[in-house]
Parts: structure tokens; C-alpha cells; sequence
């Protein structure tokens, strides 16, 4: 197994507030964990702070063996992310967006990678239209195409279905599974969907408050927590109302 | 278990720079208003003050010493202006386009960022300014080009101040999100009064004179001044603005590197612009 992710007593505090308290997790290569949380559990704060976009209050980040604090810029070419806080220039068409961002990641075969992505994504009639024009699922399977543009070993995703009927995002999760069959890439998904979260995860890290609560597989966090679905997991420890079979399983030993 | 590696990119790509440049280029393709607009503030300028020269030359004995130094004021204070807008438009773009994560996430730098806004601000200035020098050249007969070499001299002193006020500009608008957007109007014209444009230094109260030295612009209109009126080039004025905006430039570099970094601490990177 490779390591992409090693994540160790990871901290930030604003103010008073501490959004992430000292969590730790580590991601291999081929690998799909969620981040399952409420809102404020820390989810997107965590998902900032592996993009470097956020400064930890302490702790560190190794992604690709590089500790991002100190050299963050040799590795966020292997890596993207997609986020519902993010969005394309909206005057600019779709293939010029991803002109410019083929561009940025130094690829040197731009147009055949916007090609295939236009295909494989089903945006080849959409491709020469202002990305503003596009309708809410047409720019998420955009940003999709702009998150996919460098063929990233690491894909970090914040709710990659969040505003997508229920077939697209159907098609965009199989898109996801696809992709990682076929390029080992690993996946940090943020997620306040249950369902997506057990069909693409194969790891889930449940959040509250900024701390790790509990971490498993969907099967292991079903079967501890005696429930039908992760949604009622989700609610037991939301509202703190079970606890947990001691495990059974195996646990990833980076996990706190 | 093992750990991948990465190996080093470069650290300063101009395919990078010019990928930035290539998306402000497509909102200028895709939008000729934009490029009107551009140039049509200079030129309305330049027409007001063409004719308000035209008057005071026919009734100024001080005018009549060089017809077209109030017009080439007004063309070279746009440079200034121009340059500073252009500057943090262009960083403006991203912001209302909700686009700087995804920039920041991938492999461009903030230097290679800041060096595509200053090519940025020098296109839109030329796209500002040049439609204006050469409409008055049928207009009053008369062509600022008639500077000569001074000309590029003053017009980079002057692109540099922008770009340098600009990079402050963008710095307070990462800070604070874009209830500091109107800074990118206004704040060049704090400057105009000191900077002895339409009148000599010499005419300002001895405190102001004193905040006109520490300013490029300032030796920049002087210099034009002793072009137009004494056919002299002032070396040293110019060498005085270039080592001044070499000061600016370091200023408003470190402020703007300062502000990207608290806005990593802050996580302003990700919530600016909505």
C-alpha cells in the first residue's frame, strides 16, 4: 500500500473556535475516505487545509511524502479538488476554462485532454458554451472536468453531488468510481450525503465538533452501530444517543 | 508500507504567467464593450482638455511655451490610472468569478500571479491610452509620440506606480474582502494633487512638496515638463522615479505576499468574493 495522505494531529482554531482539533488519518493510493460530518464538524476546514489554502494552527500534513507546510508547490500539480465555494469565470466558455487550467497544470497535450474529457463526461455539445450559461448539474460535471484536467493522483472532493438531481448524480458517481479503477488515484470525499458515502467510501472518518468520533468502513459503522444505514449512524453520533460496539475490525492505526 | 514522491517542479513558470494571461484574454476576445470602455475615458478626456489647451494657448503666454503639456498631462495620468486598474481588475476578475481557490490550488505561485497582472495592466493601459495619443494627433495636431525615447520612459515609471499601487490595491481587497473593491477607484486620485500634474512642484505648500519628492510620479511630470518647455531630458528625474518605484514595487510586493499569507491563515482564499 502507498501513502498519499498522512495526516498527523492536525489543528486549527479561529478565534475561540476550534474547527479541526487535532485529527489525524492517513489516505493509500486507490483508496475513497469520507469526511461525515454535521455542519461545522471541520469537514471543508480540513479539506482547505490538505489544498494549503488554509494554514493549520498546528500539526502536519505529508502529501506524496512532502510536507506541504514547507513545499507545497511540488505537489499540487498531482492533485485538484472540486467545492460547491469554488466556481469557473462565468464569460469564459467551458473549453476556455479548461484551456487555462491545462495551461496552469503544464499539460502538453491540452486538447486532447479536454477531448476526452468533453466525451467522458458528456459535455462535448456544452464545451463552446459560456460556462455562466451552463445549468447547476452542467457546471458541476464542468468543475468535474476542471477538477480531472491533470489527471490528479490526489482528488480532493467537497460535496461533489451537492445540487445534482438524483440521476446526475447518479452518473457522476459512477464517473468517480470509473476513474479511480483506472488510475489508482486516491479520493478525500466531504460529503453530507449518506448514500454517496457508502456507495463510493470505502473508509469513513465521522466528524463532530473538529475530532475524529469514530472511523471505519460503511459495513464495520453499520454493523457496530447496529443500523440499517449510515444516515442513522450519522444521527447517533450527531446527537450522541449510542455508542458503539467496541471494534472487530481492524483500524488504520494513523486514525484519532 | 511505503510513501510516493514527487519530484521538483520549477519554481517560476512563464507558461504559467502566460496561461493567466491567456484566460484575461479570452473575458477581452469575448467582450467588446470592455475594450470601448477601455479607451473611452482617456479619449473623452483628452478631447476636454484638447480644447480647453486650444483655448488657454490663445490666451496663455505660459501655455504658448509648449501647447500640449496639459494634454500630455492628462494622456500620462491616465497611464498611471490605467496601469492601477488594470492591475487589480484583472485580480478583481477572480474574485467576482469566485475563481481564486481554484487558481491557488493548482501550481501557480503568487509571483507568477502578480507577474501576469502586471502584463495585464500594461495591455490595458495601451488599449486605454494609445486610441487617445493617436486621436489627438488629427484632433489638435499635435502627437505626444513627439516626446520621443522620453516617452517610454515616463509611460514604464508611471506602469510601474500603477502596478505597484495595484498590488497594495488587491493586497487591502484579500485582506478584506470586496468591501475593499472601492479602493481600486479611488485611491490613485489621492495621489493626483501631489503629484504635481497639471503644475510644478514648486507651486505646492513646502509640507506637500515634501510628500511630492517621495512620490515616482511626481519626477515623471516634472521630467515632461522640462522636455516640453526647455527641450531638455532630465536624466536625473527619471533615475529618481525608477529608484523610487524599485522602492514601491519592493513595498507593494512585500504587502501583497503578507496579505496572500494571512489570507492562508485566515482562510480568506476560499470564502473571498461570495
Amino acid at each position: 500500500m502507498t501513502e498519499i495522505v498522512v495526516v498527523e494531529d492536525l489543528a486549527k482554531q479561529f478565534r475561540d473556535v476550534k474547527a479541526v482539533d487535532g485529527i489525524g488519518f492517513a489516505v493509500q493510493r486507490g483508496e475513497t475516505v469520507a469526511l461525515l460530518g454535521g455542519n461545522g464538524a471541520g469537514k471543508t476546514t480540513t479539506i482547505s487545509m490538505l489544498l494549503g489554502l488554509l494554514k493549520p494552527t498546528r500539526g502536519t500534513i505529508r502529501l506524496f511524502g512532502v510536507d506541504i507546510a514547507k513545499h507545497r508547490h511540488r505537489v499540487l500539480g498531482r492533485m485538484n479538488f472540486s467545492s460547491p465555494y469554488v466556481d469557473l469565470p462565468h464569460r469564459l466558455t467551458l473549453r476556455q476554462n479548461l484551456m487555462v487550467f491545462a495551461k496552469l497544470y503544464g499539460l502538453a497535450d491540452a486538447r486532447a485532454r479536454i477531448a476526452t474529457l468533453a466525451k467522458a463526461l458528456e459535455l462535448d455539445t456544452l464545451i463552446d458554451r459560456k460556462f455562466g450559461s451552463l445549468s447547476a448539474g452542467q457546471k458541476t460535471r464542468g468543475a468535474l472536468a476542471k477538477a480531472l484536467i491533470n489527471r490528479p493522483d490526489l482528488l480532493l472532493l467537497d460535496e461533489p453531488t451537492a445540487s445534482l438531481d438524483p440521476d446526475t448524480a447518479d452518473w457522476v458517481r459512477h464517473y468517480l468510481e470509473r476513474y479511480q479503477q483506472e488510475t489508482g488515484a486516491a479520493i478525500l470525499l466531504a460529503s453530507h450525503n449518506m448514500g454517496e458515502v457508502e456507495r463510493l467510501a470505502d473508509r469513513v472518518l465521522m466528524l463532530r465538533q473538529g475530532r475524529i468520533v469514530d472511523s471505519g468502513s460503511p459495513d464495520d459503522l453499520l454493523f457496530r452501530y447496529s443500523r440499517q444505514n449510515l444516515e442513522e449512524v450519522f444521527l447517533d453520533i450527531a446527537r450522541d444517543r449510542r455508542t458503539a460496539a467496541p471494534r472487530n475490525t481492524e483500524t488504520a492505526e494513523h486514525e484519532r | 508500507m511505503s510513501v510516493e514522491t514527487v519530484s521538483t517542479p520549477r519554481r517560476f513558470s512563464f507558461g504559467r504567467v502566460a496561461a493567466m494571461c491567456l484566460r484575461h484574454f479570452y473575458v477581452l476576445k469575448g467582450s467588446w464593450p470592455r475594450l470601448v470602455e477601455m479607451a473611452y475615458w482617456p479619449t473623452m478626456q483628452m478631447i476636454i482638455w484638447g480644447f480647453f489647451s486650444t483655448f488657454l494657448y490663445q490666451n496663455s503666454s505660459w501655455l504658448a511655451g509648449a501647447f500640449g503639456v496639459l494634454l500630455s498631462a492628462v494622456m500620462l495620468w491616465d497611464v498611471l490610472f490605467r496601469g492601477q486598474l488594470g492591475f487589480s481588475l484583472s485580480f478583481l476578475e477572480e474574485l467576482w468569478a469566485r475563481n481564486l481557490a481554484n487558481l491557488y490550488c493548482s501550481p501557480l505561485t503568487p509571483s507568477e500571479h502578480v507577474v501576469s497582472l502586471f502584463i495585464m495592466a500594461l495591455i490595458r493601459a495601451l488599449i486605454g491610452v494609445l486610441p487617445a495619443m493617436v486621436l489627438a494627433i488629427p484632433f489638435y495636431h499635435y502627437s505626444i509620440f513627439s516626446l520621443g525615447l522620453p516617452l517610454a520612459g515616463f509611460f514604464f515609471c508611471l506602469l510601474l506606480m500603477g502596478c505597484s499601487m495595484g498590488m497594495i490595491v488587491t493586497a487591502m481587497i484579500l485582506r478584506f474582502g470586496l468591501a475593499a473593491e472601492n479602493l481600486a477607484w479611488f485611491i490613485v486620485f489621492l495621489l493626483a494633487p501631489v503629484s504635481a500634474v497639471y503644475y510644478p512642484v514648486s507651486i505646492l505648500p513646502g509640507w506637500l512638496q515634501v510628500v511630492a519628492h517621495i512620490l515616482p510620479s511626481s519626477y515623471v511630470f516634472e521630467g515632461m515638463r522640462a522636455e516640453m518647455f526647455d527641450h531638455v531630458f532630465r536624466w536625473d528625474l527619471l533615475l529618481a522615479s525608477l529608484g523610487l518605484n524599485l522602492v514601491y514595487l519592493l513595498i507593494g510586493l512585500g504587502v501583497y505576499l503578507w496579505s496572500f499569507s494571512r489570507a492562508r491563515e485566515l482562510g480568506l482564499l476560499l470564502q473571498v468574493g461570495e
